[in-house]
């Protein structure tokens, strides 16, 4: 998107991501501000009360997953209905690792990183032969039999019982808070989201389009399919499996219920919802899906006083608003909340001259 | 593991398995007019559950009553489903058809958990015949028996709907190729909303017989789920296909649960052996014992 006067005459000038300095200038605003959110003082109060923060710290998490499966089946075309339970081998790794093993929490998000990246592309194998639907089918079958494996393979993942893992802790000072957990999700995020947007722009990111786009002219074009489908299972998977580990700890507990097909669907949501194949369309989902039910029940307890059968009604409806927001989505508005986003860029961008 | 406990497993797993067939039927024969994977198929059994439970039961209205208004109920739902949520996604990608069926499924779900709460509902009186009959002197249950002729009578009517009648003809050319169906005269929007109706039909008869034999919850749904394993080992658009991979996934994950019980001291493999084999399935013969081939050109 050009503003004007602002002509890209070399490539490398068109590949960047960030365009001009507006943009940055905008965006380093942006972060400045989400750094120091949490610790911003009104009158000897935090402003950003216990309950808020935990809400941008699990958008933070929700990101990263959000950018794991766009890489996916946004960029890669391949559906996969088995992110829950990629998180969850992310999870149950670092679990294991930082309470079973007694590591440190530095070495347990890596490994949470790899481990799950070998499990995404162990059962990222079908994507070989299968695409579209039956890719769908395989990667829901993967979500059952991992979440079974939780719950049955009792001397790694504590069977239902869970394990409760502990914050991670640097040279003698403990992340125990929220507060001070915040930031190192907050530099994992931003390291990983830049890392996506990145790939984006390489050859491997084309080959993923590519793939999408026309598998068959992009195997004739020379591109690996095999490996370009497994790596960005891999890749996906890392994702994934970093964003488990972090929301692991930053619940200090883990157990199978967290990471069932519910969660794989609203991994899925995010990025349809957000926009396939866009990583702010990613974060916008993951902003959309955390809220959403944070502000469903602001309302029911707002409606609640004066309804009470309305409010009891809406709390066990909670999932069909979810479903309904969904479909209509898909209905309206399939290109998701990143085109929108766009539209209103391009709108103010004229305004007032729009023609 | 004894001779007797090996055919209690064959035979239970046939039980279940034709409730698989009936749901499996459904999905197939929206997906082969289609194209739609309809992840709300389990829904559509569960909401039939409990229609007629609340006919039945709530109602007092008396059984045949109660199952043609369960029907008529079906019919009108999947008339509404087809023409409000899945007209508009005609030629949008896998995803966004999976997505939308996925946002019915939790819909319906908690429509259902709204109006009839979670806990678990018995049809009183029973429909079928409680007592027990021997058959290769093993003692089964009536209602078992009862719940597969019907189940198999289901699966007979329809593939003979399918192969003679005018309505099937044209769904099954529709399913073929659609714009050389509809220069034939054939409405092409008629036969998707046919095939929703027929599917919540038949899903919703599985759905009162299982409410007979397990009574209802609302976990319902998770037949739903089991049709996958189903269909893919059947062929995703063979009616023959469902019919058989539902029964066959019955008994597969009957007898590998009795396996692991009694030889590897493993519980719960229930579960997850069906979609162990559907992985296998997959792997080794994607498109299912009759399922079609298809054969890709640039």
């Amino acid at each position: 998107m050009h503003y004007c006067g602002d002509f890209r005459t070399t490539y490398r000038k068109d590949m960047e991501i960030f365009q001009t300095p507006f943009v940055k200038v905008c965006l380093a605003a942006f972060l400045g501000f989400l750094l120091v959110l949490p610790v911003l003082k009104l009158k000897g109060e935090y402003l950003l009360k216990g309950a808020y923060l935990w809400i941008l710290l699990q958008i933070l998490i929700a990101s990263i997953g959000a950018v794991g499966i766009n890489i996916l089946t946004g960029y890669t075309g391949q559906i996969s209905l088995g992110q829950g339970a990629f998180l969850g081998v992310g999870a149950y790794t670092s679990a294991y690792i930082t309470a079973k093993l007694g590591l440190s929490f530095w070495v347990g998000i890596p490994a949470a990183g790899l481990v799950t990246a070998m499990a995404g592309m162990v059962f990222g194998i079908p994507s070989l032969r299968l695409k579209g639907l039956y890719l769908a089918i395989a990667t829901l079958a993967s979500q059952f039999i991992l979440e079974w494996i939780f719950l049955r393979w009792e001397s790694v993942t504590g069977g239902s019982y869970g394990i409760t893992i502990p914050r991670p802790s640097i040279a003698g000072y403990t992340f125990s808070t929220d507060r001070s957990y915040y930031y190192i999700v907050f530099a994992v995020a931003i390291v990983m989201i830049l890392f996506a947007a990145n790939l984006m722009r390489t050859r491997t990111g084309r080959a993923f389009m590519a793939v999408r786009d026309h598998y068959i002219s992009a195997e004739i074009m020379g591109i690996n399919l095999f490996k370009y489908r497994l790596l960005s299972f891999g890749i996906s998977s890392f994702y994934a499996g970093v964003a488990g580990a972090l929301f692991g700890h930053s619940l200090k507990y883990v157990s199978s219920e967290q990471f069932n097909i519910e969660v794989s669907i609203i991994y899925l949501a995010m990025i349809i919802i957000g926009g396939l194949g866009s990583i702010i369309g990613s974060i916008f989902g993951a902003v959309f899906m955390i809220l959403l039910p944070k502000l469903l029940s602001v309302v029911t307890e707002a409606v609640a006083a004066d309804y009470a059968n309305i409010a009891k009604l809406a709390i066990s409806f909670e999932h069909g608003i979810f479903g309904l927001i969904i479909i209509l989505f898909l209905i309206f508005e399939p290109d998701g909340l990143a085109h929108r986003w766009k539209m209103v860029k391009a709108y103010w961008k004229l305004y007032p001259f729009s023609y | 593991m004894t001779f007797q406990y090996l055919l209690q497993l064959v035979i239970s797993g046939l039980v279940i398995g034709s409730i698989y067939s009936a749901v499996a039927l459904g999905f197939v024969i929206i997906y082969k007019a289609t194209r739609v994977v309809n992840f709300a198929q389990g829904e559509l059994l569960m909401v039939g559950a409990y229609v007629c439970f609340a006919f039945l039961v709530q109602m007092h209205v008396p059984f045949w009553a109660a199952l043609l208004l369960t029907i008529l109920f079906g019919m009108v739902l999947a008339l509404f489903v087809e023409r409000l949520i899945l007209r508009p996604m005609i030629g949008e990608p896998t995803i966004s058809i999976i997505m939308v069926t996925i946002g019915l499924s939790l819909v319906l779900r908690s429509l259902v958990a709204a109006v009839w709460g979670t806990e678990i509902l018995v049809y009183e009186p029973k429909l079928f015949p409680q007592e027990m009959v021997e058959i290769a002197g093993l003692p089964i249950s009536l209602e078992f028996v009862w719940c597969f002729v019907l189940s198999v009578v289901l699966l007979v009517v329809f593939s003979v709907f399918f192969k003679y009648s005018k309505a099937g003809v044209a769904m099954r050319a529709a399913a073929f190729n659609q714009q050389v169906a509809q220069s034939m005269g054939i409405s092409v929007k008629h036969i998707f909303a046919l095939s929703w109706v027929i599917s919540a039909v038949v899903s919703g008869i599985g759905g009162v017989l299982i409410g007979n034999i397990n009574g209802i919850n609302s976990s319902l749904y998770h037949f739903g789920l089991k049709v996958f394993p189903a269909t893919i080992l059947g062929g995703l658009d063979s009616i023959l296909g469902a019919a058989l991979g539902g029964m066959i996934i019955g008994i597969l994950e009957n007898l590998s649960d009795g396996f692991c019980k009694t030889y590897l001291n493993l519980s719960g493999v229930k579960e997850v052996a069906p979609y162990i084999f559907l992985v296998i399935i997959l792997m080794i013969k994607p498109y299912g014992l009759f399922g079609t081939k298809e054969i890709e050109r640039v």
